[in-house]
């Protein structure tokens, strides 16, 4: 399988086969509910959570509507400190910028430190289709290429896998790439990580230069910042000679003292802790410590197209915690994998189409794998809407869509509104439900459906409908009184 | 006997396009509801629909002359009262935006004003006419789902409970997982039919699990989609919109049991 989502099918398309799965419908649901009880309890400690999320999507909407003027301050800032700074409007220029650093290297391998930005432009195969290895660090990560999987998950990438799956990945695919585990490994969660860890450790110590990603990027001291669990990244950030960073436009805060409230919001949005235990911060280059050459490339790839749409546009709050994922009820029966892209869920269904625009038919599918519950909005830290974006982004589509030649849907609801835009026109349709009523009065259900009814029917009956609507019993009993 | 809380109070009535066609008996209950409570009910017959299913498939233009319809016929009364949380939610947090996508703002600020007077049923009873006993007996176990529309877009929080919870001869019971969607969501039931009935056959093993006779909720789409469901398992469990539950009285119990009803514990407007 390859690790990159092109070429999947719409959404529609890839649910019932992730469903079928039930296996990894067990363990997502298992994985979701754990992490989003884990979340409430840490969130509900805190009083003030609601003023936090309010703080938090000011200061981004703050940033996005002054972003050119903070990312100049963030390149200058940077560039004082060691940095170079590097511009990348799409995937295939990040991907080029970042192919020659390494190879200025002279090295044909890189270590990573989880990063949904080189995921989201596929920097791992790009890399690799000029010899350069990319070895993944961050434990889920590596699960995920050890088994040359996609991730389905923005914190977890593994998320779809149990300890037993984890386990015969392991023992088949390390020893092709590394160092190989013991042979007698069980599938004890502490036995996995110190496999992973001899693993790695083979890899940061021979690694000349690293690829990562950042959380957050401050404009006034050019300091990156990652948030992590495992202390992987750490060992990324601080062992190498080079480090590259490959960040989105939207990551930048004005100040440092702005991190105070993303501190708080995001480990518990993200895995329920109270704090992360590793948070990275680096300015440039310090003299004999650290990596000597810093080079941080600013990412665009649609993030000023999702700009210039004044209601979609707060999808760039995102702080990837994955909270909505957790508690989103079609991602944990249909997993990640089924949304097409590295950013699944909630979060995904509004980012990827105004990211990569509504012309292919994922793209398309996508605002519509809801039934907007409303359950992202309710924990999105920074108060994302995510179901009116949702919303908003079917309009899109549709409206994109009208002109040409009428799907059936298309014909459908615009009969349909012509039906209900006169109360009139209304009355009349209704007696067609009143004479279906009469006709089958006997029986209380419906059972199978043909057509595109069986959509519905195939699994659930339909109430008959009744002899007289309420229309017809008000006029008859109230004497049409209105 | 329990006082006229309502009296005075001029509240039009929207039935919901898929009650009216589909449910009459939930608009018929919150007639008898408002009714008994002394409420003058007035139900505009150029009412159709509040453009919803069209707003959430993405069809906003063609929901358009909907929301227009809606406040042209609503805006004059102390009240509206609509038996679905959803389509409350749809007039409450759509109608305004709907209007402005198409650049009317002069229809947005009129949609908004017109919609600071609808309320879900619940809401009415409890929040505009203060009450919590509205004089029903339903002696049956009952379970009780919280709609994502009425739960996360109104805010109804218990008020429906609170309105079970004064039920005379009520078994109330609490549903397990219960603020879960069923997987109904309108148009995404069809469009994404396989993981709708993969939530709802969740919801429909957390509704047998509690041995309920009934299911009550504030939405008969809802309603529709987990019932259906439970039908096609044989579950012998019914469903039933909260506002047929608060309209039955001991009279109607008395009758399907073939006894004589007591009439005088009855209060009528
Ligand atoms: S949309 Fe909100 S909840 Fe979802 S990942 Fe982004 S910040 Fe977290």
């Amino acid at each position: 399988m390859s690790g990159t989502f092109l070429g999947m099918p719409k959404f529609q398309a890839a649910a019932p086969e992730a469903l079928a799965n039930s296996q990894q419908r067990r363990n997502l649901q298992h994985a979701t509910h754990t992490i989003r009880d884990k979340r409430a309890r840490v969130v509900e400690e805190l009083d003030d959570w609601e003023e936090l999320r309010q703080a938090g999507a000011a200061i981004k909407d703050n940033v996005l509507s002054h972003l050119d003027t903070y990312l100049v301050q963030l390149e200058e800032s940077l560039t004082r400190a060691g940095a170079t700074v590097h511009w990348a409007s799409d995937a295939d220029e990040a991907n080029r910028i970042i192919t020659s650093l390494v190879q200025e290297t002279g090295t044909d391998e890189v270590v990573k430190v989880k990063s949904m930005a080189t995921q989201e432009i596929g920097l791992n195969e790009a890399l690799e289709e000029t010899g350069i290895a990319a070895w993944e660090t961050d434990l889920a990560e590596l699960i995920v290429q050890l088994g040359h999987d996609k991730p389905s998950h923005i914190l977890v990438p593994a998320i779809h896998r149990n300890r037993a799956e984890i386990r015969e990945i392991f023992l088949s695919e390390m020893g092709q790439v590394g160092t190989p585990p013991p042979g007698d490994l069980s599938a004890d969660p502490r036995d996995l990580a110190e496999a992973a860890r001899v693993h790695l450790r083979e890899k940061f110590l021979r690694a000349k230069v690293a690829v990562s990603g950042a959380n957050f990027a401050v404009a006034e001291t050019g300091t990156l910042v990652v948030v992590e669990s495992e202390g992987n990244g750490r060992m990324c950030l601080t062992l190498p000679e080079t480090l590259i960073s490959v960040v989105g436009i939207e990551k930048v805060l004005p100040r440092l003292e702005d991190l105070e409230v993303f501190m708080q919001l995001l480990p518990r949005s993200s895995t329920g802790e109270r704090m992360n235990p590793y948070t990275s911060t680096w300015t440039g280059i310090t003299p004999g410590d650290g990596p000597q050459q810093v080079h941080v490339v600013l990412l665009d790839n649609g993030r000023t197209d999702a700009l210039a749409d004044s209601v979609g546009r707060q999808a760039l709050r995102c702080i990837r915690c994955s909270a909505c994922l957790n508690v989103c009820p079609v991602y944990e029966r249909v997993g990640g994998h089924a949304y097409g892209s590295v950013y699944p869920g909630p979060i995904g269904a509004i980012l990827n189409p105004q990211l990569r625009g509504t012309t292919s038919e994922v793209d398309q599918s996508l605002p519509y794998a809801s039934s907007l519950c409303g359950a992202c909005g309710d924990v999105c830290p920074v108060g994302i809407e995510i179901p009116e974006l949702l919303v908003h982004l079917r309009t899109r589509v549709v409206d994109e869509q009208r002109g040409g030649m009428p799907s059936g849907e298309q014909i459908a609801m615009k009969g349909a509104a012509w039906m209900f835009s006169d109360h009139r026109r209304w009355e009349m349709a209704q007696k067609g439900t009143e004479l279906g009523g009469r006709a089958m009065k006997k029986k209380d259900t419906i059972g199978r459906l043909p057509g595109p009814l069986s959509a519905w029917s195939d699994a659930r009956d339909s109430p008959t409908p009744p002899t007289e609507t309420f229309r017809s019993w008000w006029k008859r009993e109230k004497g049409g009184q209105s | 006997m329990i006082s006229l809380p309502g009296h005075g109070l001029r509240v039009a009535l929207f039935a919901t396009c898929f009650n009216d066609a589909m449910w009459p008996e939930t608009p018929k209950a919150v007639v008898t509801v408002l009714e008994r409570l002394g409420v003058t009910v007035e139900f505009p017959l150029q009412q159709t629909c509040c453009g919803q299913m069209f707003t959430n498939t993405g069809y906003a233009r063609e929901a358009l002359p909907l929301v227009e319809r809606f406040a042209d016929v609503f805006d004059d009364y102390d009240a509206v009262v609509a038996p679905s949380g959803s389509c409350v939610g749809s007039v409450r947090h759509q109608h305004a935006g709907v209007a402005r996508g198409c650049g009317r703002t002069d229809l947005a600020d009129r949609a908004t004003t017109t919609a600071a007077n609808v309320y879900e049923l619940s809401e009415l009873l409890v929040d505009v006419l203060g009450v919590t006993d509205v004089g029903a007996t339903f002696p049956h176990r009952v379970t009780y789902h919280p709609t994502c529309h009425s739960m996360r877009m109104l805010r109804v929080a218990d008020k429906p409970l609170q309105l079970l919870q004064n039920v005379r001869g009520i078994d109330l019971v609490d549903l397990p997982a219960a603020e879960e969607c069923c997987g109904f969501g309108g148009t995404f039931a069809m469009k994404n039919a396989d993981t709708s009935v993969a939530m709802g056959a969740d919801k429909a093993h957390h509704v047998r699990e509690t041995q309920a006779e009934v299911l009550v909720a504030g939405d008969n789409s809802c309603l529709a989609h987990i019932g259906g469901l439970l039908n096609r398992q044989r579950a012998g469990v019914r469903v039933m919109h909260l506002a047929e539950v608060l309209a039955s009285t001991e009279r109607d119990f008395a009758a399907e049991n073939d006894l004589r009803a007591p009439t005088d514990t009855e209060v009528t407007a």
